[in-house]
C-alpha cells in the first residue's frame, strides 16, 4: 500500500513538472557577443529596477555566433552582436522565419596597447601591424626591428584575441586585410584579462583587445596612437577621436538585433525603448563611445516603420565611421 | 658465521642506520605534506584576504550588477543550491538501485562485466562530454530548455558513477556473515537488502554522495554547454507564490526557470575589464570553497553518525 502512494505520489510530480510551464512569468532572453554584454546587462539592470522585477531579463555571453544560432533558432528575444550578421547567418534566419531589426548601440575603440615603460613606441602604421600580425610573420618577425629599422633590437612579444572572438574578426579584418588570418605564434586568450596583465609585466609586449579592457587599467597599460591611412596622423583611441571618426581603421560599431516577433510583446518592445533611452548615459559608463542620440531615435523608428533586416549586406565592413552608419541605417 | 661476530656496537650502528632512513623517509613525508598545505592555506588566504571587505549580508542578498561594489552572488548561490537539490534526488536513487542491482541481483557473466567496466569508465570521462550530451537530451530532445532541470540531470549523470562505486565499495564491506544470518532466518533478497544492506552501507554511499557533490557544485564547462545564463537578478519562482498578478507559481515551476551558478559568476567576475571585480571573485571563490568544506563536513559527521549506530 504505502508503495502505491508513492508511485501515485510520484506520477503527480511528474505532471506538476511537465505541466509547469504555463505559468512562467514574462522573460525576455538575450544572448550574445561578450563585448556588447556589459551594455545590455548595464540596461537589463536599470530596467529591472525601474520596473520593480515583474518583467524579467537574462543575459548570456554565447559569443556573437553562438548567440546568433540560437537566435535564428527563435530561442532568444534580442542578440548581442559585435560585428554585423553575416550572410550565412541570415540565411539561417530567413529558413526559421525569424525578421529582425538591427541596432547599432555603440562604438568601440579596438585598442593597441603597450607596456608603459616602452619608449621607443610613440606610434604605428597598419602597415606595421600588419608586418608583426600577418600570417606570413609567423616565426620570422620576432624582433622590432625586423618591423621598423628605428626601433630597437629586442624580442617582440605579441598577446591577441583567441580565435573565436569577434575581436579577432575584426582586427585581422583591419589590419591584415583578410578576417581571420593571422600569425599563430602569439599568446592568444579569449579572456582579455590574461592580455592585460601580460603586455602589465613585459616591456616588448603589444596586444590588442576592446577599449574598455585599456580604460579601467589605464595605470598599467599605455594606448599606443594608430597612424590614420586617410589623412596619415597618429591618433591616440579616446572617446573624442572615435566620434570624430579620426581613430580608423580600429573603431567599430558593436549591435543588437532584436527579433520581429517578439516585439509584439509588450515587455520586450518596453525595453527596447528602455534601451534606446538610456544607451547613451550607460554605454559611456561601461567605458564605451555611445552613438549621437539620432541614431538611438532612429533605431526605434526603424520599429515603427517596420524597417526590417541589416544594412551590411552580410559583410564585415572596416573602418565604417559613425556618419556613414548613421546615412546607412537612415537609408533602411 | 657472520651474525655470531656482530659486536654490540655494530648492532647499534644497524639500528642507528635504520633510524636514519627512517628520521628522513619522515622528514620527506612531513615537507611534502608542508608543500600541499601551504600551497592550499596561501590559495585561502589570499581569497580570504582579497575578498574580505565584500564579505558582508548585502553581498548574499544582492543579484549581479555592473558596479563590483552593489554586486552580490543571491542568484548564484540560490541556483548552484536548487541544482545541487536537482542532482541528489535524482542521482542517489538511481545510484543507489544500480549498485545495490550489481552487488546483491547480477549474475556474474560478461553483461555484468561489459557494465562494471563501462561504470568505471564513465567516472573518467570529461565532464564537457556529459555538457554535450544533455545539450542533445535534456535540452532539445526532452524539450527541458536551459533550466535547473537540465542542469540537475546532467550533474546526476556526471556523478552516478560516483555513486554506484562508492555504493558497492560500501556494500561489499559488509561481512558476508550479515547477508548469511538475514537468508538463514528466511528473509528475502529484498528484506535483506531494505533492513540489512542498505543501512549498513548507508554511511558509505552517503561520503560517496556528499563527494560526488563537491565535484558537481564546481562544475562549470557542462553547465556553460547546456546554456546557463551569466546575467540573472531574479530568483526561481518558490512554490505557491504569486509570479505574475493573479497566478501562482506550480510546486515544481522553480525545476523550469533559468538560472546561473557560483562557478559562472566568478568566471564571469574574474574576466571583467574593471579590476574591481577580481574582489568579488575572491570573495565568491571563499565562499563557494565554504560550501563544499561544509558539505564534506556534513559527510564526515553524518558517516561517524551512523556509524556509531551499527552493532556487530
Amino acid at each position: 500500500m504505502q508503495y502505491s502512494k508513492l508511485v501515485s505520489a510520484l506520477a503527480v510530480a511528474g505532471i506538476a513538472v511537465f505541466g509547469a510551464q504555463t505559468a512562467q512569468a514574462q522573460v525576455i532572453k538575450i544572448d550574445g557577443s561578450s563585448t556588447v554584454y556589459p551594455i545590455t546587462e548595464a540596461v537589463a539592470e536599470e530596467f529591472q529596477k525601474a520596473k520593480k522585477n515583474v518583467i524579467k531579463v537574462t543575459v548570456g555571453i554565447s559569443g556573437t555566433g553562438g548567440g546568433f544560432k540560437k537566435f535564428c533558432r527563435d530561442e532568444t528575444d534580442i542578440s548581442n552582436a559585435s560585428r554585423p550578421i553575416t550572410a550565412k547567418e541570415m540565411e539561417d534566419c530567413k529558413a526559421a522565419g525569424v525578421q529582425y531589426v538591427e541596432m547599432p548601440v555603440a562604438f568601440d575603440a579596438l585598442t593597441v596597447v603597450i607596456n608603459p615603460k616602452n619608449t621607443f613606441l610613440k606610434q604605428a602604421t597598419v602597415a606595421e601591424l600588419k608586418a608583426m600580425w600577418e600570417p606570413a610573420a609567423q616565426g620570422k618577425i620576432t624582433k622590432w626591428n625586423q618591423v621598423n629599422p628605428a626601433w630597437p633590437d629586442a624580442p617582440i612579444k605579441l598577446f591577441g584575441a583567441g580565435a573565436d572572438s569577434g575581436t579577432f574578426e575584426y582586427f585581422t579584418e583591419a589590419v591584415v586585410g583578410k578576417a581571420k588570418s593571422s600569425r599563430g605564434d602569439y599568446t592568444a586568450s579569449e579572456d582579455d584579462n590574461v592580455l592585460v596583465q601580460g603586455v602589465s609585466r613585459d616591456v616588448n609586449a603589444i596586444g590588442y583587445f576592446g577599449y574598455a579592457y585599456y580604460a579601467e587599467n589605464k595605470a598599467r597599460l599605455k594606448a599606443l596612437p594608430i597612424v590614420n591611412p586617410k589623412t596619415n596622423a597618429a591618433v591616440e583611441p579616446s572617446e573624442e577621436s572615435v566620434i570624430k571618426s579620426t581613430y580608423q581603421p580600429l573603431s567599430r560599431p558593436i549591435f543588437v538585433y532584436v527579433k520581429v516577433k517578439s516585439l509584439d510583446k509588450p515587455e520586450v518592445k518596453e525595453f527596447i525603448e528602455f534601451y534606446m533611452k538610456n544607451a547613451s548615459k550607460l554605454t559611456k559608463e561601461v567605458k564605451y563611445v555611445p552613438l549621437p542620440a539620432a541614431a538611438y531615435t532612429g533605431n526605434l523608428e526603424h520599429v515603427a516603420k517596420k524597417k526590417y533586416g541589416s544594412v551590411f549586406g552580410g559583410k564585415n565592413e572596416v573602418g565604417i565611421t559613425i556618419e556613414e552608419l548613421m546615412k546607412r541605417e537612415a537609408k533602411l | 658465521m657472520q651474525h655470531s661476530t656482530l659486536t654490540a656496537e655494530q648492532v647499534r650502528a644497524l639500528i642507528a642506520k635504520g633510524k636514519l632512513k627512517d628520521t628522513l623517509f619522515q622528514a620527506l613525508g612531513i615537507f611534502f605534506l608542508g608543500i600541499g598545505l601551504i600551497v592550499i592555506f596561501l590559495l585561502v588566504g589570499d581569497m580570504v584576504l582579497r575578498g574580505s571587505e565584500r564579505l558582508n549580508l548585502d553581498f548574499f542578498m544582492n543579484f549581479a550588477s555592473r558596479r563590483a561594489a552593489n554586486a552580490g552572488i543571491l542568484s548564484a548561490w540560490v541556483g548552484s543550491l536548487l541544482v545541487m537539490m536537482v542532482t541528489a534526488f535524482a542521482a542517489v536513487p538511481l545510484g543507489v538501485a544500480a549498485g545495490v542491482y550489481l552487488e546483491e541481483y547480477a549474475k556474474r557473466n560478461w553483461v555484468t562485466e561489459i557494465i562494471e567496466i563501462n561504470i568505471t569508465n564513465l567516472a573518467a570521462v570529461p565532464s564537457i562530454v556529459y555538457g554535450l550530451l544533455s545539450l542533445g537530451i535534456f535540452v532539445y530532445a526532452f524539450g527541458f530548455g536551459q533550466s535547473i532541470l537540465t542542469a540537475g540531470l546532467t550533474l546526476a549523470l556526471l556523478i552516478l558513477p560516483i555513486v554506484i562505486v562508492s555504493t558497492r565499495e560500501a556494500i561489499r564491506s559488509i561481512p558476508a556473515m550479515i547477508r548469511e544470518g538475514s537468508m538463514a532466518v528466511g528473509a528475502t533478497r529484498w528484506q535483506t537488502c531494505r533492513y540489512h544492506i542498505i543501512p549498513y552501507a548507508m554511511p558509505g554511499i552517503l561520503t560517496g554522495v556528499i563527494i560526488g557533490l563537491a565535484r558537481a557544485i564546481g562544475e562549470t564547462a557542462p553547465i556553460i554547454t547546456i546554456g546557463a545564463l551569466t546575467f540573472i537578478a531574479f530568483l526561481p519562482p518558490a512554490p505557491f507564490t504569486e509570479v505574475t498578478p493573479g497566478v501562482n507559481a506550480g510546486m515544481f515551476d522553480w525545476l523550469m526557470s533559468p538560472f546561473t551558478v557560483m562557478p559562472i559568476q566568478i568566471f564571469n567576475w574574474t574576466s571583467r575589464p574593471d579590476p574591481a571585480f577580481e574582489i568579488n571573485a575572491a570573495a565568491a571563490g571563499f565562499v563557494l570553497m565554504v560550501m563544499v568544506l561544509s558539505m564534506n563536513a556534513i559527510a564526515i559527521w553524518l558517516r561517524y553518525k551512523m556509524r556509531k549506530n551499527i552493532k556487530w
